[in-house]
């Protein structure tokens, strides 16, 4: 396959490279969005989702009169009300055999297993009814041991989460390439380090929520507030409901108000809503409050990694090794192994490695259960690999830039075959320049003025360093993606997709992919999207996919619909449809405007509105690459870290539109902040979650996330998407631990193994 | 228990009979049918549910309903001066990709509307210091600073009587 970039029409504005103003701003900047809970249904009624207040118990329900006899109550739901008491979440991907014994069931029967897990539904007229009822629910609990700590987990004689399983690991996988062995052997030198990452999470603004109507007369029901994948929850609701027929369940995606990994994957709430609605035949809505997004809403990120690296004597890598423990929380979700899977598939990074071994263990603990969040498995791994290099290039004597210069994969070697795999899709990067970029990024960002800096001295205590993390991020896959294009005879263009929305724009940069392909103007277009009612299928936005797979169906789809015009109109006007343009009037002949055909004519006899399908398929990954830059001043009293500059450079082959990548690449810097110096879920040692609200989970405000120089680059378009795009979502949180980490440790003369930086810590590390 | 109260919110008076405990945030939303206040945490930290009262950012989240009787609310809905335009706040997010999900939007742009009556000349600083009081999880703020320089920069321009008429109709 061939790429086209820089194929773009002549003559057209608004398409790809250009930064149109989004099409999604309108009704959000005037507070006429609809998020769920802004919808509202004749008739509806609310559900509150008794929790459970312990880690590890084993619980029954004493009485639920007092909460059934409440004022509004319509309905209190245990698991003994359900089909099966309950039938299993299943994983939508990298799933693992084993991992089905750590399933979650909608509700908790019997057993709970974290604090926050869902124990029963009250159903009432308001929301503040069912608060008051749910109060009145008898529950007695009889507390078991709880386990928090991954290795702990793990020990010989650890309570174990499901008896049943005999274990506490849920998944576990193994790769290696080459002379592993060999390579240690052989080392001029070998740093051998444990590192951390917290469990930290996602925490969209917008809290998850959906609403749920049944129509008896039709058998069918229709779910608002579906994001992220309404196609893929819309086949596992069916299944969970033991319907037959997914069409009787329609998905509807209001406005998201974020994503980042953790909305729009299938919750218990996602079945047991719809379960209400079709039990109680009223709509019912459920909106999740922010202490239950803090405590029931996907983790991430806990790993501990034990990891080394073997170097010759002219700082050439010979070889990898890693062991993580995977901290997957109560149950294994829906992601199914997809952290430490993607972990493992890609600690080796942009450099060689001649040999190479990687470890995951992913084990259940008696915490919120985990999955992705934005740069999942990687956000993490960038911090131990680049971490480990920088304290080679300390002990060899090497500028840490030189060090990986001198590793990086040479630009002949693509595709470059890493030789691990992360669920069933090989590791091949696809294209790169890896040493153009940092030469690019060293110049862009005068990496000199910067060493420059970090040399004079701070004042006040004061001390400075330089930090940087490279790193190779990925796009896609989930290999398949829908588009379908519409034009009337009023040169209205539709676009249907079957990627989703969750806040990133993907209704500008899909008009822009139409209207380089099509050729008609941006205003003309409107994109649909996240409703399977009118759209088929679909895979909806994760993992930076939707540029990519989604995109390229567009284009296809586009494509389709401008041949069929100008062939229709090349017999009309008797001229190679080479020589045609096409505009919203019509098509004409290149330089010869009277010899034309009117739009309306063309559909007319077209039959109308003309409609082109197309699926695009791709079952390989894309490889975005980039590099982090932070230069900073620690102050060894207080701990405190101050960014004096950070920037972060990319190559993700195509920009569609340099704005709005520049804005994920700003807002994901700001998660990747937040990663680094502040958030973190704790615990008490009963299992009780300490960072429950806001003041105590710190997301970062504008005092806490400076500005960020961002560089886009071209230079590697994929091969794998005729758009030759790559997906640009994640690259700005990807090395944000990796990049201060390696700032903090050079400012203070004492290597940062964990996360986050939070002052306290910070202040040991100095006084080391 | 109910109480019946009068709130004027964005010029027009909503009449309602509330319980005491009724949030503000929960009266604007569901009785005065405004939800462009969102609520991001009901708990005063993340300044989503942002609206004025009396002419001052208040979170509705932190107030019940009754208190706010017989006073002015201002929310988002009332800061365009009509259906095609925009008031000058807004167009600037907009031109300066200032948001993303758009969910906490609302409450950014009456917290910086309020700041901007106040201090027509504020410096990116202050700006940031003002905004640090909200939380976005989408944009990293840099383009928020420089969208509510831009308006600020524009209103001192044109005079706030004028607002709304600088900004085009809907791309």
């Amino acid at each position: 396959m061939t790429t086209t970039a820089h194929q773009i029409r002549p003559g057209v504005v608004d398409g790809i490279g250009a930064s149109p103003l989004r099409k999604e701003d309108w009704p959000l900047v005037r507070g006429e969005g609809t998020f769920i809970a802004d919808f509202k249904r004749p008739g509806m009624v609310h559900a509150f989702v008794v929790r459970s207040p312990m880690a590890h118990a084993r619980f029954t329900t004493v009485d639920r009169t007092a909460t059934f006899a409440a004022p509004g109550v319509l309905d209190v739901i245990t698991a003994e009300d359900l089909p099966d008491r309950g039938r299993p979440i299943p994983t939508r991907q990298f799933s693992d055999e084993g991992s089905n014994r750590f399933l979650q069931r909608p509700l908790a029967d019997g057993v709970v297993r974290y604090s926050g897990e869902p124990v029963a539904v009250v159903i009432a007229a308001t929301r503040y009814l069912a608060e008051d009822a749910a109060e009145l629910l008898e529950i007695d609990y009889e507390p078991l041991a709880v386990v928090l700590d991954a290795d702990a987990a793990v020990a010989q004689d650890a309570p174990l989460l499901q008896p049943g399983a005999g274990t506490n690991v849920a998944g576990r996988l193994v790769v290696e390439t080459g002379a592993l062995q060999e390579a240690f052997d052989n080392a001029h030198l070998v740093i051998k380090q444990e590192f951390s990452v917290q469990r930290h999470a996602a925490v969209p603004l917008e809290t998850r929520g959906l609403l749920a109507e049944y129509d008896s007369a039709t058998e069918s029901l229709t779910v608002w507030g579906a994001a992220k994948i309404p196609h893929v929850n819309r086949t596992i609701l069916t299944r969970l409901l033991g319907w037959k027929d997914e069409s009787k369940v329609r998905m509807v995606e209001l406005h998201v108000g974020g994503g980042f990994g953790a909305r729009g994957e299938f919750y218990p709430e996602d079945y047991l809503i719809p379960f209400a609605a079709i039990r109680i035949g009223k709509p019912v809505q459920w909106v999740e409050d922010r202490e239950e997004n803090l405590r029931a809403t996907n983790h991430s990120r806990e790993q501990v990694h034990r990891a080394e690296i073997a170097i010759d004597q002219d700082g050439r890598f010979l070889g990898l090794r890693d062991s993580l423990i995977n901290n997957t929380g109560a149950y294994v979700r829906t992601h199914g192994m997809t952290v430490p899977g993607l972990s493992v598939s890609m600690l080796p990074g942009p450099y060689r490695w001649p040999a190479y071994r990687g470890e995951f263990r992913s084990v259940v603990t008696n915490k919120t259960p985990g999955g992705t969040y934005r740069s999942p498995g990687r956000f993490e791994i960038n911090f131990v690999r680049e971490r480990l290099i920088d304290m080679a290039a300390h002990r060899l004597g090497i500028d840490p830039v030189e060090l990986r210069r001198r590793n990086l994969i040479d630009r002949d070697s693509f595709p470059h075959q890493v030789g691990t795999s992360y669920d069933g899709h090989p590791v091949i990067y696809d294209s790169g320049d890896y040493v153009l970029l940092l030469d690019k990024a060293l110049s862009a960002f005068d990496y000199e003025s910067m060493k420059r800096w970090r040399s004079e001295p701070a004042g006040n205590g004061l001390r400075r360093g330089l930090g940087i993390g490279y790193f190779v991020e990925k796009a896609g896959p989930a290999e398949r993606e829908y588009a379908r294009v519409e034009l009337n005879d009023r040169g209205d263009v539709m676009v249907y997709t079957g990627s989703a929305s969750v806040g990133q724009g993907v209704e500008t940069i899909f008009a822009q992919v139409c209207v380089s392909h099509l050729g008609l103007p941006f205003e003309r277009v409107t994109v649909v999207h996240g409703d399977t009612a009118l759209i088929p299928e679909g895979m909806g936005a994760f993992g930076s996919r939707a540029a990519m797979l989604g995109g390229a169906a567009v284009m296809g789809a586009s494509e389709q619909i401008r041949k069929r015009l100008l062939d229709a109109a090349a017999e009309e006007l008797e001229a190679a449809p080479a020589d045609l343009m096409l505009t919203t009037e019509g098509v004409s002949v290149v330089g010869a405007p009277a010899r034309n055909v009117p739009l309306t004519t063309l559909l007319s006899e077209l039959g109308g509105v003309i409609k082109e399908e197309n699926r695009f398929v791709c079952d390989l990954l894309g490889f975005p690459y980039g590099i982090h830059f932070a230069a900073v001043e620690v102050d060894p009293a207080s701990g405190a870290i101050h960014i004096h500059r950070y920037a972060v450079a990319y190559d993700i082959g195509r920009c569609i539109n340099p704005v709005l990548v520049k804005g994920q690449i700003s807002g994901g810097f700001a998660q990747g902040i937040g990663g680094t110096l502040l958030e973190e879920f704790s615990f008490d040692p009963s299992g009780q979650p300490l960072s429950a609200s806001f003041m105590d989970y710190l997301l970062p405000t504008s005092e806490e996330v400076p500005d960020v120089e961002v560089l886009i680059t071209e230079d590697a378009p994929s091969p794998l998407n005729p758009l030759g795009v790559k997906g640009a979502g994640e690259g700005g949180t990807a090395a944000v631990g990796a990049a201060i980490g390696n700032a903090v440790s050079d400012a203070l003369g004492s290597e940062v193994t964990r996360l986050p930086l939070t002052p306290q810590r910070v202040m040991e590390l100095a006084s080391r | 228990m109910s109480r019946r109260i009068v709130v004027e919110i964005n010029g027009r008076a909503v009449e309602g009979e509330v319980e005491p405990r009724l949030l503000l945030a929960d009266f604007i939303r569901d009785n005065a049918n405004l939800t462009g206040t969102h609520l991001g945490c009901e708990h005063g930290v993340c300044g989503a549910c942002t609206v004025q009262l009396d002419g001052r950012p208040v979170r509705s989240c932190l107030m019940f309903a009754v208190q706010a009787n017989g006073r002015r609310v201002a929310t988002v809905e009332g800061m365009a001066p009509g259906e095609d335009t925009l008031h000058p706040l807004q167009q600037a997010f907009h031109e300066c990709h200032a948001l993303q999900c758009g969910f906490c939007t609302p409450g950014i742009l009456m917290t910086m509307e309020a700041l901007l009556r106040e201090e027509p000349d504020p410096s990116p600083e202050r700006i940031r210091s003002v905004l640090a009081g909200n939380l976005c999880r989408c944009t990293g703020y840099q383009n928020i600073i420089t969208a509510v320089r831009l308006a600020a920069d524009r209103m001192q321009r044109i005079g706030v009587q004028d607002i709304g008429a600088a900004a085009d109709g809907p791309s």
